[in-house]
Parts: C-alpha cells; sequence; structure tokens
C-alpha cells in the first residue's frame, strides 16, 4: 500500500532532507570530486614545483600490465646455477632482466609461474597495486565467514532465555568498542612468535617446544591472523543486528514448527533462516564492504608486510598518499578501487535481486 | 608588600609603551620521553626568564604522527615560528620552503662550535641546529663476554663484520641465548635507515651517491651493498636476532648477549649493571664503524615574523652551557666539545666520554637531499623484506626503482645532472 | 512455553548448563584480551613480563595496585582528552541520529522527483573509506570560514584547526546510517501513517510522533555506530588538531606511547578509554532490549 498520491511539498522534503545531503555534499561528495580532479595531474602534498596536468599518465603506471617468460642463469657450461640454499635454479635480478628486455622499462615482477626452468612472469607498472587487491579480495573472503558465521551464532546463543545473556552480550560486544591501536597492541602481544599466548597454548597442545608459527613475520600467515583479529572485532557488532532479526521473528512461527514436529535444527533452517533473510543480506554486504576498507590494523600492526603480503588497497593508496607525499597517484588509486567496488556492489544487488525474484 | 606591587604595577603600565610585553614565539616539538620534556620545559623557562623581549612557549605534538601533522599543517600554512625536525627530514622541508636559512641569523662562533651532527644543512646553507646527539653502539657485559671468551672490542681495535656473526653464533651455541643479537626488530621507521645504512657506508659505498645526489644504482646496490644485505639477512636466518621481539628488554633481561641500539639506552644500563656494562664500537665492514649521525634538531619557518626572536632563543640553546645543562637532564652526548667540557659525564675524563668520541670519529650524516624521506621509505622496506626471507639483491634493487622513480617524479630536487643520463 | 512435565524439567536444566558453558568458553575467547590488558594496567612491569608466558598473565599479581593509573592521569592530559572526546561524541551521536534518521524519512516515505538516485548515491558513499578522502577534506577544511566573537565583535575565521567543530561536522551525516533508518523505516507498516494523515498530521508530526518512537533498535544501534566512530577517530585529529586543546583520547594514546616505556601504564591508559565506552553500551542495551520487546511492531 503507498502512501497518498501527488507529491509532498518541495519545503517540507527539503527541510527533511537537506541537512544530510548538505552535509554530504561538502564532506563527501566534493572531496571525492577533487581527488577525482587529482588523478589527473602530479600534486603532490608539499613541493615548491607547480601542478602539472599530465592526463592520464596515472592510470597507466597504476593498471599497466605485462608478460614475459625469463631463463635462468646458466654457468659457463650451460649448466644451472643454483642459489644460495641450493633450493633451485638462480634467475637474474629483475633490472637484469629489464636490460634484456628494453620494453620493460618501468615495469617490476608482480607474479610468477615456474614452469619447468623457466620463469613466467606478470610484470606491472605497480606490481603492489595487483597484490593489494589480491590481498584485500582474500582479506574479505576470509573474513567474512569468519565474523558473520561467528555473529549468527553468538546471536543465536545470546538470544536463549537463559540467565545472565545480558552480561554475555556485553562481553561478546567488547572488542567492538575497544579501539584499534589498543587492540592492536594487546593482539600483537599474543600473537608473538616467542612467548605469545597463542603460541604457547599451541605448545601446550601439542606439546611440540617448536610448535607455532611466526604469525605476523610469516607471509602466509600474517593475513589470516589479521583476518583473525578484525573477525573478533566486528563479530560483536554484527551479532546485535542479528539479535535484532532474531528477536522480530514471530515466535508463533517457532510454536507451528513445534507442533508439526520439528526439532531444533529443521526449526533453524525453516524458520529461521527464512526469517533472518533480510539480516543476512545487510550484514553480508556491510561486512564485505568494511572488509574492503581494511588500513588501521595493517598500519599499525604490520606495515603492509611482510613481502607485502598484507598490504591492502587504502593502505597502498595511503601510503602514497600522505607518506610518499604523491597525492595523484594516491587518489588514482583510491579512484580505481572504488569504482571496482561500486561494480561488485551493483552486481551483488543484482544477483540478490535476482534470487528474490525465483 | 601590596603597596609594593602596585606599584610596580603602575610603573610597568606607564613604561608600557616603551617596553611592549614579550613577544610571543611559538614551538612545536615532538613528544617524547619525560626526561626530555622536562629538560626542554627548562631550557624555555630559563630562556624566557633571561630576558624580557621574547617568549616562547611551546606545543608537544605525538611523536608518531609528528611528520603527518607537521605536514597537514604546513599544506594550509598554519605553521609556528620553531619546528622541530628530525635532522635527515630538513633538506626535504628546506626545499619545499618551509623553514628558511639559518645563516645570517645565528653567530658563527656558536655554530661553527659544533660538531657534525649539530648541523642540518642543504645545498650549502645551515638550516637547523641541535643540541644533542645519540650514537649507536654495541652494548654488552663484560662479564658475559669474558664467559664466552670473547674479547671486548675497542675503538682501536673494533669487531670485523665475519668476526662479529662467529661471536653471535659461539654465543647461540653455548645455549644461553635464545637470541644472541637485539636489532630492535620492532622498530619501524627512521630506525633501518639511522642504524643500518651506516654499515653501507662502513662498506664502502651509501645510499645514494653524494656527488650528484641523484645517482642511485651502482651504489644502493653495489656488491657491497648487497653484501651487506645479505649481512643483515643470515642474522635472522640462523636465528642470531629475533624478527619481532615482544620487547626491547632481551639484553637488560640476559635474554640476549648484545644489544645494538642508540645511547639513550646508556643511562639506564649503567645504572643497572655498573661497571660490568661495556660500550663497543658497531662493526667494521671494511672502512672503518661508521654511525648515524644527528638527531632532532631546531629551524625557523618561512612564515615567522620574528625570526630574530626565534633566532635568539636558537642560538641560546646552542651555547655551551645550555647544551651542556640539556646533557645533564637527559644523559645524551652533547654535540660541542666546550659543552661536552662542562658534563660530568662526557668531559674529557668522564666515564660516558666513549659515546662521544664515537660521535667524534664515527659519526656520518644521512645524505643532505629533499629525497631523504623516499630514501629512507624504500631502504626500511628493502630491509623488512629482507629479514622476512627475500634475496638482498632483488630487494635492493627495488628500493633503488623505486627511489629513481621518485627522484624522476620529483625532477631531481633541484639537483642537476652532471653527466648524461643522470635521473630519467 | 508451558512444558512442565519433570522430565522435560531436567532436560531444560541440562541444556542450560551447556549452553552457558559454551557462552562461556566463547565469553573467555572474546575478552581475553580486554582481560590482559585490565589485568596488566593492575601489574608492574616486571610482573606482566614475567607472567607473560602463563596463564597468570590473566590473574592479578599479589602486589596489585593502581599505581600504573596515578601516573597516567599525572604524566597526561588524560582527563582534558576524555572531556573533549565526549564533547565530540555527544553532538556526532544526536546530531547523527537526527540528521540522519530524517533524511532516510524523506526517501522512505516522502514522495518526491530524485529520491531513488539519491538513494543509490548515499549507498554508494558507504563504500567510501575515510582515508579517501582526507587530504582534499584536510585543505577544504582549511578554507572553510567559521564566526567567532573577539572584542564583543563577530568575526570570520579562515579554516577550522584546533577546534571541536572540526571533529564534529564532517561526520554528522553518515551514509550507514541513513541506510539503516532507511532499510527500518521502509518496514514500519503504512497504515499507521495513513491513520495519522486522515487526522491532518504533516510530514513532521508523523516523522516525531509515529516513526521515530516506533524506531528504538535502529536508534540504538545508529547511536552506537556513530558514537564508536567518533570515539575512535585516530587519523583526522592527527591532522588537524596540533594542540593539547582539542586533542581527544586516540591521538592522546600515541602521544602516551611516545612518552613512556611501561607497558603497564600503557594498560592503564587504554584501559580508561575502553571501560567506559562499555559502560554506556551496557546502558544502552537495556534501552535496546526494552525498546524492541515493546515494539510489537514486527512480526
Amino acid at each position: 500500500m503507498k502512501p497518498t498520491l501527488g507529491q509532498d511539498s518541495r519545503r517540507s522534503v527539503a527541510l527533511f532532507a537537506a541537512p544530510a545531503l548538505l552535509l554530504f555534499v561538502l564532506f563527501v561528495a566534493l572531496p571525492m570530486l577533487l581527488a577525482a580532479g587529482a588523478t589527473l595531474t602530479n600534486h603532490r602534498l608539499m613541493s615548491p614545483e607547480p601542478t602539472r596536468y599530465i592526463g592520464l599518465d596515472n592510470y597507466r603506471r597504476l593498471l599497466a600490465l605485462d608478460l614475459v617468460v625469463i631463463e635462468p642463469l646458466r654457468d659457463a657450461r650451460g649448466a644451472l646455477v643454483r642459489d644460495e640454499e641450493g633450493a633451485g635454479p638462480r634467475y637474474p635480478t629483475w633490472r637484469q632482466v629489464r636490460q634484456q628486455h628494453p620494453q620493460l622499462e618501468g615495469y617490476r615482477a608482480a607474479f610468477h609461474l615456474d614452469a619447468g626452468s623457466s620463469r613466467i612472469v606478470l610484470a606491472a607498472s605497480d606490481p603492489l597495486f595487483y597484490r593489494s587487491l589480491i590481498n584485500t579480495f582474500l582479506f574479505a573472503a576470509l573474513v567474512l565467514p569468519l565474523q558473520c558465521g561467528a555473529a549468527l551464532g553468538l546471536a543465536l546463543l545470546v538470544n536463549q532465555k537463559i540467565r545472565g545473556r545480558i552480561f554475555f552480550r556485553t562481553v561478546y560486544f567488547a572488542p567492538v568498542v575497544t579501539s584499534m591501536v589498543v587492540a592492536s597492541i594487546v593482539w600483537a602481544f599474543m600473537l608473538n612468535t616467542d612467548r605469545g599466548m597463542l603460541n604457547e597454548l599451541l605448545r601446550g597442545l601439542l606439546h611440540d617446544p617448536n610448535a607455532g608459527p611466526d604469525w605476523l613475520g610469516d607471509s602466509h600467515y600474517a593475513l589470516p591472523a589479521i583476518a583473525l583479529m578484525s573477525a573478533w572485532q566486528g563479530a560483536g557488532f554484527q551479532m546485535l543486528v542479528f539479535l535484532a532479526g532474531l528477536q522480530s521473528i514471530s515466535p508463533e512461527l517457532y510454536e507451528a514448527a513445534t507442533l508439526m514436529g520439528a526439532n531444533a535444527w529443521q526449526r533453524f533452517v525453516h524458520v529461521t533462516l527464512p526469517g533472518l533473510r533480510n539480516t543476512i543480506i545487510f550484514v553480508l554486504v556491510s561486512t564485505t564492504l568494511l572488509a574492503f576498507g581494511l588500513f588501521t590494523q595493517v598500519d599499525v600492526m604490520t606495515s603492509g608486510g611482510p613481502l607485502d603480503s598484507t598490504s591492502t588497497v587504502v593502505y597502498h593508496a595511503v601510503r602514497s598518499g600522505f607518506k610518499e607525499q604523491d597525492v595523484g597517484y594516491g587518489s588514482t588509486i583510491t579512484l580505481v578501487f572504488f569504482l571496482i567496488v561500486l561494480a561488485l556492489s551493483v552486481l551483488q544487488r543484482m544477483l540478490v535481486a535476482k534470487g528474490a525474484s525465483k | 608588600m601590596k603597596r609594593a606591587s602596585i606599584i610596580l604595577a603602575a610603573m610597568l603600565l606607564l613604561a608600557a609603551p616603551a617596553m611592549a610585553a614579550p613577544v610571543e614565539i611559538t614551538l612545536w616539538r615532538h613528544d617524547t620521553g619525560d626526561l626530555e620534556m622536562t629538560a626542554g620545559k627548562a631550557a624555555v623557562e630559563r630562556f624566557n626568564h633571561a630576558q624580557s623581549r621574547w617568549k616562547v612557549t611551546v606545543e608537544a605534538i605525538p611523536q608518531g604522527s609528528y611528520t603527518e601533522s607537521i605536514t597537514a599543517a604546513s599544506l594550509v600554512g598554519q605553521l609556528p615560528c620553531i619546528i622541530a625536525m628530525d635532522q635527515p627530514t630538513v633538506p626535504n622541508f628546506a626545499w619545499t620552503g618551509h623553514v628558511r636559512p639559518l645563516d645570517g641569523l645565528l653567530p658563527a662562533d656558536a655554530v661553527a662550535g659544533l660538531l657534525e651532527g649539530g648541523r642540518g644543512t642543504f645545498n650549502g646553507h645551515l638550516y637547523s641546529v641541535g643540541q644533542l646527539d645519540v650514537v649507536l653502539a654495541l652494548f654488552a657485559r663484560r662479564s658475559q663476554l669474558s664467559a664466552l671468551g670473547v674479547r671486548v672490542a675497542t675503538i682501536e681495535q673494533p669487531y670485523s663484520a665475519a668476526e662479529f656473526h662467529d661471536i653471535l653464533l659461539r654465543a647461540k651455541r653455548s645455549g644461553r641465548f635464545r637470541f644472541p643479537l637485539d636489532v630492535n626488530g620492532a622498530f619501524k621507521g627512521e630506525w633501518y635507515s639511522y642504524a643500518f645504512s651506516p654499515w653501507l657506508q662502513s662498506a664502502g659505498t651509501d645510499l645514494v651517491d653524494r656527488a650528484s645526489y641523484l645517482r642511485v644504482d651502482g651504489v644502493l646496490n653495489s656488491a657491497a651493498a648487497v653484501s651487506v644485505g645479505r649481512y643483515y639477512g643470515r642474522l635472522f636466518k640462523d636465528k642470531l636476532a629475533e624478527r619481532r621481539p615482544a620487547d626491547d628488554k632481551a639484553f637488560e633481561q640476559g635474554r640476549s648477549l648484545i644489544h645494538y641500539t642508540g645511547s639513550w639506552k646508556a643511562r639506564e644500563y649503567s645504572e643497572r649493571f655498573g661497571a660490568d656494562l661495556v660500550a663497543m664500537p658497531p662493526p667494521d665492514f671494511g672502512h672503518g664503524p661508521r654511525i648515524g649521525a644527528a638527531s632532532w634538531q631546531w629551524g625557523i619557518t618561512r612564515t615567522c615574523r620574528q625570526p630574530e626572536g626565534a633566532a635568539a632563543f636558537l642560538a641560546y640553546l646552542i651555547s655551551p652551557a645550555e647544551i651542556a645543562a640539556a646533557s645533564r637532564a637527559t644523559g645524551l652526548v652533547p654535540l660541542s666539545v666546550e659543552g661536552a667540557a662542562l658534563t660530568e659525564h662526557y668531559r674529557p675524563d668522564g666515564d660516558w666520554r666513549i659515546y662521544f668520541e664515537f660521535a667524534r670519529r664515527y659519526a656520518v650524516s644521512r645524505p643532505a637531499t629533499p629525497a631523504y624521506p623516499a630514501l629512507s621509505s624504500a631502504f626500511e622496506k628493502a630491509m623488512a623484506d629482507i629479514r622476512s626471507g627475500k634475496d638482498a639483491a632483488e630487494a635492493l634493487d627495488e628500493a633503488v626503482d623505486a627511489i629513481e622513480h621518485n627522484i624522476a617524479r620529483n625532477n631531481g630536487y633541484g639537483f642537476t645532472a652532471r653527466k648524461p643520463g643522470g635521473g630519467s | 512455553m508451558n512444558r512442565l512435565s519433570p522430565n522435560r524439567g531436567a532436560r531444560r536444566l541440562l541444556r542450560d548448563a551447556a549452553l552457558l558453558l559454551a557462552m562461556s568458553a566463547l565469553g573467555i575467547v572474546f575478552v581475553a584480551p580486554l582481560l590482559f590488558m585490565v589485568i596488566s594496567s593492575l601489574k608492574s612491569d616486571a610482573a606482566i613480563f614475567a607472567n607473560l608466558n602463563s596463564w597468570s598473565a590473566y590473574l592479578p599479581s599479589s602486589d596489585w595496585s593502581l599505581r600504573n593509573y596515578s601516573a597516567v592521569f599525572e604524566k597526561s592530559e588524560l582527563p582534558a582528552f576524555l572531556l573533549n572526546s565526549s564533547l565530540i561524541a555527544a553532538p556526532i551521536v544526536v546530531g547523527g541520529v537526527l540528521v540522519n534518521s530524517m533524511l532516510a524519512f524523506s526517501i522512505a516515505r516522502m514522495r518526491w522527483r530524485g529520491r531513488q538516485p539519491v538513494l543509490a548515491l548515499v549507498v554508494a558513499m558507504v563504500i567510501v573509506p575515510f582515508e579517501v578522502i582526507a587530504i582534499p577534506l584536510l585543505s577544504l577544511v582549511a578554507r572553510l570560514p567559521w564566526p567567532g566573537i573577539e572584542h564583543g565583535q563577530l568575526v570570520m575565521h579562515t579554516g577550522w584547526f584546533n577546534s571541536l567543530h572540526v571533529q564534529v561536522i564532517p561526520f554528522l551525516a553518515n551514509a550507514f546510517c541513513v541506510f539503516l533508518f532507511y532499510q527500518f523505516f521502509r518496514d514500519i507498516p503504512p497504515e499507521l501513517d495513513e491513520a495519522a494523515k486522515m487526522d491532518g498530521a504533516g510530514p513532521w508530526t508523523i516523522y516525531a510522533r509515529i516513526i521515530m518512537p516506533n524506531s528504538g533498535p535502529v536508534i540504538a544501534t545508529a547511536a552506537i555506530v556513530l558514537f564508536i566512530s567518533a570515539w575512535n577517530q585516530y587519523l583526522w585529529p592527527i591532522m588537524v588538531i596540533q594542540g593539547q586543546a582539542f586533542r581527544p583520547v586516540q591521538p592522546g594514546i600515541q602521544q602516551f606511547f611516545g612518552r613512556t616505556n611501561s607497558w603497564g601504564q600503557i594498560m592503564a591508559y587504554a584501559s580508561v578509554i575502553t571501560l567506559p565506552v562499555l559502560a554506556v553500551f551496557l546502558l544502552f542495551q537495556r534501552q535496546f532490549v526494552a525498546s524492541v520487546a515493546g515494539s510489537g511492531v514486527k512480526g
């Protein structure tokens, strides 16, 4: 049923919409436009030189890719030269490769695949951007099930009519209100390879004095560690959202299901989940969006390392724009990223709409 | 008493037009340890009381975000009269026009008395001065060294790099030290350039060619630099140093044999270990040990409307008496010979004289180019990657790439190529 | 819930006990870092490190004291920072709830051209992380005028640096909150509006008397979101505040790190800035529960 016909008076609409819209335009839209404009220049944060218009140069620098195959180093007799640990063949350094392939001037290696003894290299003009993009998506893929799954589980637990659930609700929410700086410090402590809580636990459980990976120092574990910490910090908030959703499911539906002989699992699948459908979508979408913006944890805990395994797009943008003072380039990174995420959300919406119409 | 003060007030009021109230001079500094902050405040008060023309007021900004804060303020023209700057960043501030040359403003003899670490120069002009410095040293305990049968390194006979590595291996094998060397793995930022670019200089190379300040290729990734990089990487591969320590108390608690750090630890360690403590020169990579020079210094901004007042304060700070006072309060190394002579620890027969000697003999400033922040950031990343297992040649090549790009992007920072092909 | 047979009762007890156990186990995981923080704040530095390897890291040591807290209050301007953060958070919460709900109301409940595109744009803005617009926003804010009173006259200062309003105004409009309100308002049955309109109520009355009073849960949620983002502001204050006078708590803790080497004191500082927020949440929570239970709007 729609509200009354015709349109509301312009003045009343303006009264309601104008304050927030004005603020959005001034403090979000305008800076974004300025940033977009900066992408076409070489604007620097502090420089005695005037800003020059450079067209699409920043975009070229950000996105350019090329493919090349490298042969390993061979000694005078044509046998392979092995590297220090004898693990594999030694390849020329990238600068040497560039001297052999002059079209790669300005490019660096982004990813490589070893096929036999040759190495296939995907070179990019900004390999860190591509690596950061992959890291960001990887991070979102890790955090989504962890955080949303935990949030749903916690909400289910806390929804039970049991004593002390308000206490538990506060406990689960506690990480959300902890400042990122504090959380990073405490977690850095806990993840310490040698003396951290987590590894001590592992060592005790596995009875192995050398167990326990170098969480933040190993490029395979650093991103999962940060995902774990982010899930820990965000689950409490999504739990509240799920809670609101759960409490809006009418208890009569549950009673009806029980009368029809459904057990707890069946009640969950056939009453709870459908009733939570909108909430689930909302939680998934908002967690994904927040995950894409990962910055502070990386800045405080790992500085993008080790070996760029935790560098995210926003981190790369802030480092280029603010620390290396290349505002034009930093804005380019964020603009391209914004467009990618926008495209993804539109895609997501279309898929959801399709699913709803089925 | 009350009557006297009323008369005094009346006199001051009458004299007001002739004797203006002290002109306020604002100063921004980074917020740091208690000792330095109190010493700084005391110096300002002494200056304010010693004369009535100027009044300096201090604003402290968190050190972790100091550069960002200053950058943001400079963007919008809101800098104060005097700012503290970490010396290697001074050329960058000078190049962007935020600080003015001090050449005409400070008395020449006062400046001449300062050691190299007390001056920040760029393109032949002086832009900043400092009172105190910190020197790098290898801290160890005599008892522990002799228990392992290891000699104590001296200024005449420092450890060679190879010898140093052997000592660490020996210490590790003894089983007594989990990680024999502590290199402050948990530090971020400028530490890497400060602590390890001297190893490059000790090996005969550098971060950038100082003749032109334009050439990095063949310098930062020369064979000598790569061997230093590999040496550093091996420290972690052989588990001689910890990649991410939980704290910096390993040496103090006996878990490490040697702590490679700055002399800001000198006071704490001397108090704890007394005569057992020994401060040794850093390892020699072939051309003699080198240490980074220069710490936080003071400069005058271009937008300052009372540069004479600001200069008066700076001149006051670098007088021998003030340098001595600052050193006494903080325990850091005084940057002038006369100043040192006035302190108990750093005078020729003082117990901390050795740090002063390190400063005099081994100190090398970091390259005076506006590209320094980029140099430092690229070098830090290279070291971090080497620490995580990347090949040193590749990591340094990448650093060279990044720096060349940065220099080209900034049109050489005002330096011109003397030979064709410098910069792209 | 009318299962009263004794068999069921015993089973219920068992189920409750199992639940309690599960919740406690999870609770430990969630609260462990914070517990560590609070407990460490009561210990001396030596005790912290001595206990690091064992479970006693989570237990107070025998010589526990409030020494670290008194040091924090002596050394830093913590009370001032707390005041600043409160003075920033309160307007953001109140103003934000108002402004964002009003926009959501106009989109959900009023008819006007451009409604849908505006909604789409607002949703698009949820994606923009703050760091992206930080630098242009900095230049913008440096050039905006602000009225002030000097010598009894109204003057216009240029630039908003070093003030409270620079930390409040840019953050009032929050796309995420608008979206929250919009979703919630959409689900309120329009019949309520209809009834009021029959009685001649205008949009403001509908907003103030019907929609908002029935929106307890979403108001509480939005308030929490706004409060947390205001309390945790870090990058922005670093950029626009260069003095002690208007500095909020998060840069304050950074300042504190530079000042002290003592983990115990750092943990004390961290506890002081975390625990009050939890207390506020606890308070809000009861409202949240009460309003959800009493709303009877959904289902």
